[in-house]
């Protein structure tokens, strides 16, 4: 019999309720989005690794003996140890004029590579006996729709050599695939290619010896002890240092976007499921005050108390699970949406969308948990109602003069609107609560906008202001510094900027981390150091200059002095002064004037590579020279670099921003809505005499409004001021070493929030006023109140 | 106290305030139709007190819903000082009772959120012509409650301020729906009188319902309804003041 009730109250609030199971529907869709994606993730990262021996430290050498390897072996801790070759090859590609780069992986014979395997999708193994044949890796086969059987031109240790794919693989090692020095994946102009280790050793002069060097450790091992020997092994051999998987880019970037989805996976729901249980909680308190003498009379009749309590449950726990259903078809559907981004941008054998029965049983439980809280209290006061007070009507409400009217400006305030302001004033935490409701849209909104004004700033000062270079060139060894005359004579360059890149670890305290110094003219004229204000930064004559994030892993400030250790040479370690800190959004770099670097190294005019400025048109030809020039190891286009990185980055925000605005409007349209239908019931008869006693349609339907439009016009300030603190926590959340995102908000962005919420009220509030046509003059008459 | 005041009725040149023709309202409620107003015709004249009296259920408030231009009828016709009622759209319905029409009901219906001067000075606002608010809740003696609110206010008191409300734009018509019904009756005592008043005072047309055929004392005429109909009407020579009448 009172589920019968239960569905005829739900039938009179129905509308409403759908308006709550969708916020709810909002919230667990983005739960089991970010979960789902999240399991999908770490899932295929854990299986691969295991699968395919990803190796746990890695460490790079100039040139190491094999018979090394032994020693390696004996390292404490250490379980295994696999030798490579690894070399920068610079590609000719058909169809494509500036160069490529392959990184090049050596692959034993006749058996697999003891660590970091490969996985070969199509094609077959390498034949050792065939020196040119190779593997690729499959984005890059994909980006230039290469077949099996094409040739490519590398620059193999100098010489010219076409190369046959023979098969397309797959590596734990680059399940994102990103150049070093880069800062997205660019599949067109990076690729992996494995090469029979005696063709490769032979090819650059590494028989006999290694160059690279993975490690898989004992259980239980420590890692930095491990990475000790290691080093102390090695640095006789050029090595620049041993790492752990944390400071593998792939692996580190895979890192970051996990736990970028548990902290989705976190606050998303938390603030959708919160909006949701205070909808909840309004619209019970309605029902349960409205039915009053019903519920006396169920006690009358001897209706536990926990029987009453249990029905109205029922009825927010009914909700809860259409929100449920609802946000868990829709949160799968996310999920493979974004498991398609991730599936292009990440690399793995196979990948699918997860979702295990306890993500979705996750989902219910909050979603019940969020609707049992929001309506506890409307439950709490039903049960506990003595049944002969529960027989009278609510007592009137208590209405006073209202702020506006203490402090004296009750004359310039008509009738109405105090009609308006007294509904607002009589019940504070409700009217809070939906203005705090409207602030959280438009703080998503925002958030969801500013990640755009964040990255145009980002793109504006990394690759406007400050790297006004066109072309970067790097050579394969440090060249005379004579080279730079020979690329101005390079057709279309205008510019000449040399550098010098030097590996090296700085240390402050207990602190230290591995970084390539780079060494620069003082008066740079296309790469430019800045600071926070964009300002150009001078490079001072002596000391170093660490980027904001260096500076802050380092804990050094201005003034303060590191110890360099120079990892190549004659590996000179020195304390030097810290002379500047300027600001970079992506990884973490340090300066040198190029002669004090230099002296330093004790060296003659050497350059690791240079910066180019050239006219716009005569690009094609200078490629095809820079292809022809054996010391070329890599040539980075910024245009091509901007390209790739607006096309992924701008398809996943724009999507990202299309759920936001839906998201948002969901919770404005859920909040305004479920006010407005309230008011209306609350304030019906008081609207009806108004209609009788000859106030217009129009006229009423201002009070409504009215009441509408003070709660959004209040929420908007404060979801800008929520919406900030929130940009704040998610910058300093996805603050890395990677890259940063400054907290910049453009005008724009507080404006198309407002807009947005002020529509999605607007709507809602049209909604509603249809009912007022439908408000029945006469039967409001005829009642009591 | 006996009133001397007679309503116009003799004067032939003004057309009577309202002047009801054939109407019927019929409600559909499902299958069943309900018959609320079977052919009724009426005239009320300016000046003029009348009384409906009738059992409950007779047709009265449907009646009187259609003459103050909250309701439709089935077939029939209405006029209003000449001008067919019946013929009006809803807003121009709502613009006469705007400024034509005061109402008075059984249950008050006053605003909770404003006070005793609010509710009044709420119609202010909107009419062109209107009292000043103090000086219609004075004409029904209840200026002293001014700044209250109506959950503040006894039911009678409630009441007076409903019709310092309805009163306040200087209506031509002030239509009251069982004014006393939910009053003891000192107090609603004190309620008609203050509508007595504004009879008298502002010379406003009244009609009033009630089923105490006590109150019809206080008209120029009593109109019996029954089951729809028009049952009689009957002329009252004299008008006894509301604390004379014996309940
Ligand atoms: N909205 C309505 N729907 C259906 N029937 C109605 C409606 N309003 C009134 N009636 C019916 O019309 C008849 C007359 O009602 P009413 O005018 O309210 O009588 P009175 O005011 O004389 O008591 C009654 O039988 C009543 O049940
Ligand atoms: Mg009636």
């Amino acid at each position: 019999m009172l589920d019968r009730k239960l569905l005829r109250d739900l039938g009179q609030i129905k509308s409403q309720a759908f308006a709550i199971a969708l916020v709810m529907a909002a919230g667990v869709a983005m739960f089991i989005m970010a979960l789902s994606a999240l399991f999908s993730l770490s899932g295929s990262q854990r299986d691969y690794y295991v699968r395919y021996r990803f190796a746990e430290i890695f460490a790079t050498a100039k040139r190491v003996p094999l018979n090394l390897v032994a020693r390696l072996e004996e390292i404490p801790g250490v379980a295994r140890v696999y030798p490579r070759i690894v070399a920068q090859v610079s590609l000719d590609v058909p169809g494509m004029n500036e160069p490529a780069m392959g990184r090049f992986i050596s692959v034993p014979d006749h058996v697999r590579p003891a660590l970091n395997d490969l996985y070969l999708i199509r094609g077959r193994m390498l034949d050792p006996d065939r020196p040119q044949e190779v593997l690729a890796s499959k984005s890059f086969v994909e980006a230039h729709q290469l077949e099996l059987g094409s040739t490519i031109r590398g620059i193999i240790n100098g010489k010219q050599q076409d190369l046959t794919v023979v098969g397309v693989a797959l590596t734990p090692e680059y399940i994102i695939q990103i150049q070093p020095g880069s800062l997205l994946p660019d599949h067109r102009r990076f690729g992996v290619f494995w090469m029979n280790e005696r063709q490769m050793a032979a090819a650059f002069e590494m028989s006999g010896a290694f160059n690279d060097v993975s490690f898989l450790m004992e259980r239980g091992a420590n890692e930095q002890r491990v990475i000790g020997h290691i080093d102390r092994l090695l640095e006789p051999y050029g090595c620049t240092g041993a790492y752990g998987r944390a400071q593998q880019t792939s692996h580190a970037y895979i890192s970051d976007e996990i736990r970028q989805l548990s902290t989705m996976a976190l606050i998303a729901p938390t603030i959708f499921l919160g909006v949701a249980a205070f909808l909840l909680n309004v619209v019970l308190a309605r029902v349960v005050g409205l039915q009053r003498e019903q519920i006396a009379a169920l006690k009358a009749f001897g209706y536990s108390k926990s029987a009453i309590g249990w029905h109205y449950l029922k009825m927010v726990l009914l909700i809860a699970l259409v929100g449920a259903v609802l946000g868990t078809l829709f949160g799968y559907w996310l999920a493979r949406g974004l498991t398609r981004i991730y599936s292009e941008l990440y690399q793995f054998p196979t990948f699918e969308v997860m979702m295990p029965p306890r993500v979705v049983l996750g989902a219910l439980t909050v979603s019940f948990a969020a609707a049992s809280l929001g309506a506890l209290a409307a439950v709490r006061r039903a049960v506990s109602l003595p049944p002969a007070e529960a027989m009278r009507p609510e007592p009137p409400p208590k209405y006073g003069p209202t702020l506006i009217e203490r402090i004296g400006l009750a004359r310039f305030v008509p009738q109405i609107a105090r009609m308006i302001l007294r509904q607002i004033e009589r019940k504070p935490i409700k009217s809070l609560t939906a203005i705090l409701g409207v602030a959280m849209s438009v703080a998503i909104l925002m958030l969801g906008s500013f990640s755009l004004d964040a990255i145009r700033y980002i793109i504006n000062f990394q690759f406007r202001l400050a790297q006004r270079q066109q072309v970067t060139v790097s050579f394969v060894e440090p060249t005379s510094s004579t080279a730079r005359f020979d690329l101005q004579q390079l057709p279309g360059v205008t510019q000449v900027q040399p550098f010098r890149a030097v590996a090296t670890n700085i240390r402050h305290g207990h602190r230290w981390r591995r970084v390539a110094v780079m060494g620069l003219d003082g008066e740079g004229e296309m790469f430019r150091l800045l600071n926070i204000d964009e300002q150009p930064f001078v490079l001072p004559e002596e000391g170093i200059v660490l980027n904001d994030k260096l500076a802050q892993i380092l804990g050094v400030t201005l003034g303060e002095s590191v110890t360099l250790s120079v990892l190549e040479g004659s590996r000179p370690i020195r304390d030097l002064i810290v002379t500047g800190i300027i600001t970079e959004y992506g990884g973490v770099n340090a300066y040198m004037n190029r002669r004090a670097l230099q002296r330093l190294m004790n060296e003659s005019e050497l350059i690791s590579g240079a910066f180019l400025g050239t006219e716009a048109d005569v690009e094609p030809s200078l490629f095809a020279r820079l292809k022809q020039i054996p010391q070329v190891g890599g040539v980075m286009l910024k245009r091509a670099m901007l390209q790739s990185f607006e096309d992924t980055i701008a398809e996943n925000i724009l999507m990202m921003r299309t759920f936001n605005i839906l998201f948002s409007i969901v919770i404005a349209v859920g909040v305004v809505y479920n006010s407005a239908r309230i008011s209306l019931a609350e304030q019906s008869r008081e609207l009806a005499t108004l209609r009788v006693i000859g106030f217009t349609q129009y006229e009423v339907s201002l009070i409504l409004l009215g009441e509408l439009a003070i709660l959004t016009f209040a929420a908007i300030p404060l979801g800008w001021l929520i919406g900030y603190g929130l940009a704040a926590i998610l910058v300093t959340g996805l603050d890395t070493e990677i890259y940063r995102i400054p907290l910049i908000i453009e005008r724009t962005t507080y404006g198309f929030a407002a807009l947005v919420v002020v529509v999605a009220s607007g709507l809602s509030g049209w909604v509603v006023l249809q009912r007022i046509r439908q408000l029945d003059l006469i039967a409001v008459l005829k009642t009591r109140e | 106290m006996p009133a001397s005041f007679q309503p116009p009725t003799t004067s032939n040149e003004a057309p009577p305030v309202f002047k009801a023709q054939g109407v019927t309202k019929v409600y559909q409620m499902g299958d069943v139709k309900v018959e609320a107003l079977r052919g009724i015709d009426l005239e009320l004249h300016a000046g003029e007190f009348i009384v409906l009296l009738g059992a409950s259920g007779s047709g009265k408030s449907t009646l009187l819903n259609i003459l103050g231009g909250l309701d439709t009828p089935t077939s029939g016709h209405v006029f209003y000082r000449n001008q067919e009622l019946t013929a009006w759209s809803d807003a121009e319905l709502t613009r006469f009772r705007r400024s034509n029409v005061g109402f008075v009901f059984q249950f008050y219906n006053l605003i909770p959120s404003l006070t005793a001067l609010e509710n009044v000075a709420l119609i202010t606002e909107i009419s062109e012509a209107p009292m000043d608010p103090g000086e219609a809740l004075e004409l029904v003696n209840m200026h002293h409650r001014r700044d209250h609110f109506p959950a503040q206010l006894s039911g009678g008191e409630q009441q007076r301020v409903a019709i310092a409300r309805a009163i306040a734009k200087r209506p031509a018509v002030l239509l009251c729906d069982e004014p006393t019904g939910a009053l003891d009756v000192s107090t609603g005592i004190l309620v008609l009188e203050a509508i007595q008043r504004v009879n008298r005072e502002l010379g406003t047309t009244t009609a009033v319902i009630t089923h105490n055929a006590v109150i019809a004392k206080m008209s120029h005429r009593v109109v019996h309804l029954s089951d729809g109909r028009v049952h009689s009407i009957e002329q009252n020579p004299v008008q006894v003041s509301p604390s004379e009448l014996k309940w």
